[in-house]
């Protein structure tokens, strides 16, 4: 690691102060096991690495219009033993599938959004899009675990968020702040900015090396994420993973299903890791309102989620892999899932 | 609105300007963006709270006992711990948060040390797998079940075990493999360990 | 006259300590920490050094400056591999070391140091056996052109002959010759007549099987903590070798290797690949003297993926036959495969097909030369591959007869180790019955209705496991303390509780009054633990230097007591004549002057203390999730002989462990190289995958243990367990989906590109 300033603010003007500054070449420290990675293969140099886990207005979960917000400070043991864990079965079952106590007692939501993309090429040192001598190494070169949907352009990697698909179907949003400067008569004043963003909004494909993978500019960060209420309404996520322990999925999908008499009313479904961001199936989910959730009509929705799938050279499988946590997200969201591995 | 067309994310018009972004871009864990140069910096009065990158002294709070060390704050608690401490019982095995030889406990929760920087722990109880008295029944369990052979991730699964057996007595096979997942053995003790986890959770976990 | 003892152990049931579960004496130790390995070695004034390695395919370098490295605070020593001009062959070939107070001073050097490369052609594709022979001779057909018949016609010539210019010529094609080449015919042979049997056959299969190149990835990387004192270098190595390296620093070092000591107290995994003292070694011991300090040089997770070691690809075009009964009548084979270090290397032809002694084989063998770090030995080389090659073509053969493969091994089992045939029927026999496989069993393709099937395979291994060379020094102190000295290694065997079992039977003692040492090139010379080698070479030894010890003992004891020594026997820490109690082995040992009694011991010897040669069986019972491609181990049996079982608890966690290692190999773990950077993409715990504890199932483990097996004596065991898994599993997907997987790994992708393939 080269080295870097560090910072432990307590509230949250001072945490936003630390991180405009150096121009904003400042990195957020939470549960750490992303920005440690990533420091250490030198693909991230920040100035200043801030630790946020001493705000304490960013950590816990209480209601808040309407529906619940989760701090960025909480973690996701506390998230799992909270009330809320039986409403919000999707994120759940995520938590689930970590199966590791040391990322479960540290890791958080807002980190695992903000993670980025785990392309072997790029935490080799190759960029976030791959490109060699105007070449897309990705196009050509190994590309089992990349992006089967979304990767006409240059960016091929996937999302590596694993809680942004169900957190997406929830229609969650998330809380992002900044420092302002203002400046009047001469006095300069600093404020927070704050804005609620629809999480479906906050991922970017990047055109260039130099753009993100998200909506964050330098300086800002989440610091919520919002859940609506839970109401009545059914969800789950199905992650594909190769081992039964810790492990990135190679596809997933999670939905929320508003039921009426068993008839979907309401239905959204989004996949994870096959595109560089998470991938709303609109269609399938518009399809599946006024149907009732069977094992082939699940398996059609999955089938049309990916109808549009672009595979590269070496990873066609995702497809068939994706279609299938697509319908096992909707037939476990409506208890309806038995045999499987 | 948007349309629903198939392309999920919409690739502008979020409402927000972007804006240049990174030279390594967000970093991991609520992550801000990283700006390439020093545009629209302000110079601020230095925070006092900020460490300059130097080797600092620090007093980290060890099994108990405080000890004094001089890091900069880019040395990891794994890195402090055996090379500052010479307690090396926390292996540095795979270094990238997969494999949990590292594993300590943090104000009692479980911590992969290669995770956490040694500043970051700065008022905080470490506990270590030196901790561990002769005659404690995780040990005692490992070696009953011969769960080791070479020995190099046995400690880091011992404090796993350990973590995860006093927070879930009782627990099912099940749920002690979805428990230990983070650790990682080459040789093969896997069984052995199950068998030694599954002892100490009927026991009630102490 | 001394008394002379039997060698060969008493009857099994008298035994107090041989073949019974006792504990991991040194268990406690690695639990909670206090062991310390090479990787731990920390002395106050000690240096930490890090690598700057090439990442890339192939290249050359152009510029390499250390000089900024040496300007940066707390770094106080560098050192090259390589020079300007030198080859760099794969990625993660090593380019210098930096050695600074602190790790990340040593980092920063490492940033500091001024290096440049040319791109090279590299070719990483060790299964395109077609890609790399058109490389090949498109690459070779240039330099043909390049050079004039007269300079190739110089590698005939009398080399004492050449001149100076013509020496240069010639040196100068055959580099551009090897740099050309990318395949080596590895010969071919013919036994029988496999045309004529193939007409006579009852089915006939042809198949294409595989299996990729994995690393060791030992948990504690290779590498070494150098100290001089004087002129006198002591190196803590993590080693499989303790009496075998100390020449190797030696010679690099310019000194005497009776100046070296090399010390190896726990090792964390070697798997076979911590044989040597390795440049990174030989590089802390140069920098160490250089610095006067003690520098710890430990390779960082990637380069050990790299460079440290990897176990052989294998891959396969395979045509067999057999008659309606399933003796199989014919086999035809190609395989090839690359081992790495641009060698040229693949499985040998010899052993190929693999424990079976087919009557007609034709058989063909091409190795690649790819740009990948060298093989190592890894555990029962190459014998994984080879039956991975071997009873998956078997599996299918019997499939297609509509077959159990369990009918099909036993019909053909006659062709096999003559000594190991009955070993091998009765361990299928009690392995069926163990996983169920008469109940459980279906056709190929018949694993259920739903998206989940379930399948069973077998296959059948055999090993060595004969002793190494050793020797060893026992004690009997006049306090009735005893020790054991030998300049051998724990790699996780338990060899501590071993000797200290032979001791403790020898001896009548409790096991804690035993000491084992070891760990030690001061200590009597003991052979590398490798190859299944290490309990039979260390416990003969042993217990001929104990019988020798127990020997004089008795002696003073008859002559004290007036009893006769062949009447004595020591046990319950007490020395007998004819049941009668004589004294305590205390005061037997008092009577002993100061100097109490020091015997030596060696081998192996031919008296039956050990022998070699087993066979094994292994079952799987699969799950295979056809939507998702993932396949789960359900149970997972081993039916393994081994000969005298010297501690049962340790003799099974080898094989739990063989088989949970051959659960990754099977299942997840591979080399992954990439085509277009060159690159080892995978070099880290993220991607190169292993199981967790959640993945392995429930495993069976029984030990064949009629009593001729302990007739045997010691035979290794830490080999034979690891070898049938890739077959064994991958015959219980097949017949879980119907379908071959070709290549192991089985990974989502291969089962579910195969079972695409299939339907196509």
């Amino acid at each position: 690691m080269r080295s870097f300033e560090y910072a432990r603010p307590e509230t949250e003007a001072e945490a936003l102060e630390l991180l405009s500054e150096h121009g904003g070449n400042t990195a957020v420290l939470a549960g750490g096991t992303d920005l440690m990675n990533l420091l250490k293969r030198d693909v991230i140099q920040p100035a200043r690495v801030v630790d946020i886990k001493s705000v304490s207005s960013w950590r816990g979960i209480k209601p808040h219009d309407g529906g619940v917000m989760i701090g960025a400070n909480t973690t996701l043991d506390e998230i799992n033993e909270h009330a809320i864990a039986a409403d919000y079965r999707s994120l759940i079952d995520v938590i689930d599938g970590i199966r590791a106590i040391q990322i479960t007692a540290n890791g958080t939501l807002a980190g695992d959004l903000c993670q980025l993309p785990h392309c072997w090429y790029f935490r080799n040192g190759y960029g976030l899009l791959a490109m060699k001598d105007g070449e897309s190494l990705v196009a050509t070169g190994d590309n089992r675990y990349h992006a089967i949907l979304g990767n006409s352009g240059p960016a091929k990697f996937v999302s590596a968020s694993r809680f942004a698909p169900p957190a997406i179907a929830w229609n969650a949003k998330v809380r992002l702040v900044t420092q302002t400067r203002s400046v009047s008569e001469g006095v300069e004043a600093m404020s927070v900015k704050e804005e609620w963003l629809p999480l479906e909004y906050f991922f970017l494909t990047p055109k260039t090396n130099s753009q993100g993978v998200t909506v964050l500019k330098p300086g800002q960060l989440i610091t919520h994420l919002w859940l609506p209420a839970a109401s009545d309404t059914r969800s789950a996520t199905y992650e594909v993973l190769e081992l039964n322990g810790l492990d990135q999925p190679q596809a997933s999908a999670a939905c929320c299903l508003g039921l009426d008499g068993g008839i979907v009313r309401q239905a959204k479904i989004v996949l994870g890791h096959v595109a560089p961001t998470p991938w709303i199936a609109h269609e399938a989910a518009k399809w599946l309102v006024g149907q009732q959730i069977t094992s082939d009509i699940a398996e059609t929705a999955g089938r049309m989620a990916l109808a549009k799938a672009t595979p590269l050279s070496h990873n066609d499988y995702k497809v068939q892999m994706a279609q299938t946590a697509v319908k096992r997200a909707l037939l476990k969201a409506t208890n309806q899932l038995h045999e499987t591995l | 609105m948007r349309d629903l067309r198939d392309e999920s994310i919409p690739q502008n018009g979020s409402g927000f300007n972007r804006r240049d972004f990174l030279r390594g871009s967000g970093a991991a864990v609520a992550v801000t963006a990283l700006a390439t140069s020093e545009q629209g910096a302000v110079a601020q009065d230095a925070k006092k709270s900020v460490r300059t990158a130097e080797p600092q002294d620090i007093t980290l709070n060890v099994n108990g006992k405080d000890h004094k060390v001089k890091v900069e704050n880019r040395v990891t608690l794994l890195d402090t711990l055996r090379d500052d401490l010479n307690h090396t019982g926390c292996k540095d095995v795979c270094d990238t948060t997969n494999c949990g030889a590292c594993t300590v406990l943090i104000d009692g929760k479980v911590t992969y040390a290669c995770t956490r920087l040694a500043v970051e722990c700065v008022g905080k109880k470490i506990t270590t797998v030196e901790s561990l008295a002769a005659n404690d029944p995780v040990i005692a369990g490992f070696v009953k079940h011969d769960a080791m052979q070479c020995g190099f991730c046995t400690p880091g699964f011992v404090m796993a075990t350990k973590a995860f057996c006093d927070k879930n007595p009782g627990a099912t096979l099940d749920q002690v493999r979805k428990g230990l997942g983070g650790n990682i053995c080459r040789c093969g003790t896997y069984a052995g360990i199950a068998a030694c986890a599954m002892e100490l959770v009927t026991k009630g976990g102490k | 006259m001394a008394t002379e003892l039997k060698v060969a152990w008493g009857p099994r049931k008298e035994n107090v300590y041989l073949g019974k579960n006792t504990l991991r004496m040194d268990g406690a130790e690695k639990a909670s920490g206090a062991a310390k390995y090479t990787a731990d070695t920390n002395p106050k004034d000690c240096l930490v050094a890090k690598l700057l390695t090439f990442k890339g395919g192939a290249g050359k370098v152009k510029a390499l400056d250390l000089e900024p490295a040496t300007k940066v605070p707390g770094v106080k020593a560098v050192y090259a591999f390589v020079k300007v001009g030198d080859d760099l062959n794969w990625d993660g070939s090593l380019v210098a070391a930096v050695a600074a107070e602190r790790q990340e001073q040593a980092e920063d050097g490492v940033r500091a140091i001024k290096f440049a490369f040319d791109v090279a052609a590299h070719f990483v594709d060790e299964d395109d056996l077609a890609t790399a022979t058109k490389l090949h001779n498109d690459q070779t057909a240039d330099v043909l052109k390049k050079y004039p018949e007269e300079v190739r016609k110089l590698a005939d010539a009398d080399k004492a002959k050449l001149s100076d210019d013509e020496k240069k010529k010639l040196a100068e094609y055959q580099a551009a010759m090897t740099a050309a080449s990318r395949i080596k015919p590895l010969g071919e042979n013919t036994k029988g007549d496999v045309a004529a049997a193939l007409k006579t056959a009852a089915v006939v299969h042809k198949g294409y099987y595989g299996i990729a190149t994995i690393s060791h990835m030992c948990l504690e990387p290779h590498g070494a903590a150098a100290r001089f004192e004087g002129n006198k270098l002591n190196v803590n190595l993590s080693t499989q070798n303790v009496s075998g390296t100390a020449g190797q620093f030696a010679g690099p070092l310019g000194m005497d290797q009776a100046d070296v000591t090399v010390t190896c107290l726990y090792v964390g995994g070697g798997f076979g690949s911590k044989f040597a003292a390795d440049e990174w070694g030989v590089a802390a011991a140069k920098m160490s003297k250089e610095t006067g300090r003690p520098v710890r040089l430990m390779l960082d997770r990637a380069t050990e993926l790299k460079v440290a070691g990897t176990r052989p690809s294998g891959f396969a075009e395979v045509t067999i036959a057999a008659d309606k009964d399933g003796k199989i009548i014919a086999w035809d084979s190609h395989h090839w495969g690359s081992n790495g270090g641009l060698k040229g290397g693949t499985l040998n032809l010899a052993q190929y097909p693999y424990v079976f002694q087919f009557d007609n084989v034709n058989r063909k063998a091409t190795g690649l030369m790819t740009n990948a770090g060298p093989d190592r030995a890894w555990r029962a080389p190459p014998h994984p591959q080879l039956c991975a090659l071997t009873d998956t073509a078997i599996d299918d053969i019997a499939a297609k007869l509509g077959k159990s493969s369990v009918d099909v091994f036993l019909a053909n089992i006659d062709k096999t180790n003559e000594k190991l045939q009955a070993t091998y029927t009765a361990e299928i026999k009690r392995a069926a019955e163990l996983i169920g496989w008469a109940k459980k069993w279906h056709p190929h393709g018949k694993g259920g209705a739903g998206p989940v099937k379930k399948g069973l395979g077998m296959a059948i291994h055999t090993w060595g496991g004969a002793a190494h060379a050793a020797t060893c020094t026992v004690r009997i102190n006049p306090d009735g303390s005893v020790e054991s000295l030998s300049g051998t290694q724990d790699i996780g065997t338990g060899t501590r509780t071993a000797i200290a079992m032979v001791l403790g039977e020898t001896f009548g003692l409790p096991l804690e009054a035993v000491k084992v040492r070891y760990g030690s090139s001061v200590y009597p010379r003991s052979g590398p633990s490798g190859g299944s080698t290490t309990i039979g070479g260390v416990t003969g030894p042993n217990r001929r230097a104990a019988l020798a010890a127990l020997g004089k003992l008795f002696d003073v004891v008859a002559e004290k007591h007036k009893v006769k020594g062949e009447s004595l026997k020591a046990k319950d820490g007490k020395i007998w004549s004819d049941g009668k109690e004589v004294c305590t082995w205390k005061a037997a040992c008092g009577l002993l002057g100061m100097m109490g009694i020091e015997t030596q011991g060696e081998g192996p010897k031919n008296d039956g203390l050990t022998s070699a040669q087993v066979g094994g069986v292994q079952m799987a019972d699969v799950s295979v999730d056809t939507e998702t491609g993932i396949v789960r181990i359900n149970q997972f049996v081993a039916v393994q002989d081994c000969g005298l079982i010297i501690n049962e608890q340790l003799a099974k966690s080898q094989v739990y462990g063989g088989m949970i290692m051959g659960i990754a190999y099977s299942l997840t773990e591979e080399q992954i190289l990439d085509n277009k950077t060159g690159r080892y993409i995978n070099a880290d715990l993220e991607n190169y995958k292993l199981p967790r504890i959640g993945d392995i199932g429930e495993l069976i483990v029984e030990m064949y243990q009629p009593d001729s097996e302990y007739e045997r004596g010691v035979i290794g065991l830490g080999e034979p367990p690891v070898i049938a898994c890739g077959a064994a599993i991958s015959n219980a997907v097949a017949n879980a989906i119907g379908v071959r997987v070709p290549t192991i790994p089985l990974t989502p992708k291969r089962v579910l590109d195969a079972l695409k393939a299939a339907k196509a």
